[in-house]
């Protein structure tokens, strides 16, 4: 599904990345709030879902090529934080539904996983 | 993409981390990342390089007053090491065990302090050894090989 899918799936706000970016497609979604677990795990091209907004989400979500990240609970990171998604092409949202209900909606669509 | 830089100048780099620098770190992986995709090294390996680069900065700027990132590219392999000055580790075995863990609740809020971080690096090194003595510091030297016969099996 594409990445406007997704955003309206999960009722989120866009907080950075133009229509261009939101036509891209994800197949790959990984939840977690710990950094190393990111580094870890994250495939390339996948939608990353957490509750952190620091810095490091953007850093880990860059190295680790991810497609785009959506932070749950109505949680919205600092201004430079999204300006760094911005520079970094990585589309950020925002959404008050928590990860659980996230992941659930994203599975009856057919995205999985990334280690199946 | 190449297994081999035989043909590349080699590379060094270098950062400087200060104490509760946390936000350096997830710079310098960015940098060397961006610096290895110009050099047309195989994804995985530089995941790997990135993921090590990411955690022992980290770990400089969570334990250490003051330290440096050093990556040295050479022909067939990335060498990272970092150099601390700081409280050091008192039991280096105990410090590799996943889930062990001395960071304080402020670097756990910030995602990290789960006892991964030299796990991690263990798992994406292909030859790791560090060096510490308690209240002077820590080194640590990581190396990853990127020519196909050596290449990390666990990757």
């Amino acid at each position: 599904m594409t990445l406007q899918e997704v955003q309206e799936l999960l009722e989120a706000q866009v907080l950075c990345g133009n229509d261009e970016c939101l036509k891209r497609s994800v197949r790959v979604c990984f939840a977690c709030d710990l950094i190393s677990e990111m580094l870890l795990y994250l495939k390339p091209q996948s939608l990353l879902i957490t509750s952190l907004t620091n810095a490091h989400v953007i850093h880990a979500a860059q190295v680790m090529d991810a497609k785009a990240v959506l932070f749950v609970g109505g949680r919205r990171p600092d201004e430079s934080v999204v300006r760094s998604g911005e520079s970094n092409k990585i589309p950020l949202f925002t959404t008050m539904l928590l990860t659980f209900d996230c992941c659930g909606r994203l599975y009856e669509k057919g995205i999985r996983g990334d280690k199946q | 993409m190449v297994d081999s830089l035989a043909y590349t100048p080699q590379i060094t780099l270098d950062f400087e981390i200060g104490e509760k620098d946390f936000f350096v770190a997830g710079e310098c992986a960015s940098r060397v990342k961006k610096t290895l995709q110009q050099l047309g090294l195989k994804q995985d390996v530089i995941k790997r390089i990135a993921i090590i680069i990411y955690e022992a900065a980290m770990n400089v700027a969570i334990h250490a007053t003051s330290g440096r990132l050093v990556v040295h590219v050479e022909p067939d392999a990335i060498t990272i090491r970092t150099e601390d000055v700081g409280a050091g580790i008192e039991d280096i075995d105990l410090a590799m065990k996943e889930g062990y863990s001395t960071a304080s609740y402020e670097i756990r809020e910030m995602g990290f302090g789960a006892g991964m971080g030299l796990s991690n690096i263990k798992q994406c090194s292909d030859d790791l050894n560090i060096e510490s003595r308690v209240g002077v510091g820590t080194t640590l030297n990581a190396r990853v090989f990127f020519r196909d016969e050596r290449r990390h099996e666990g990757a």
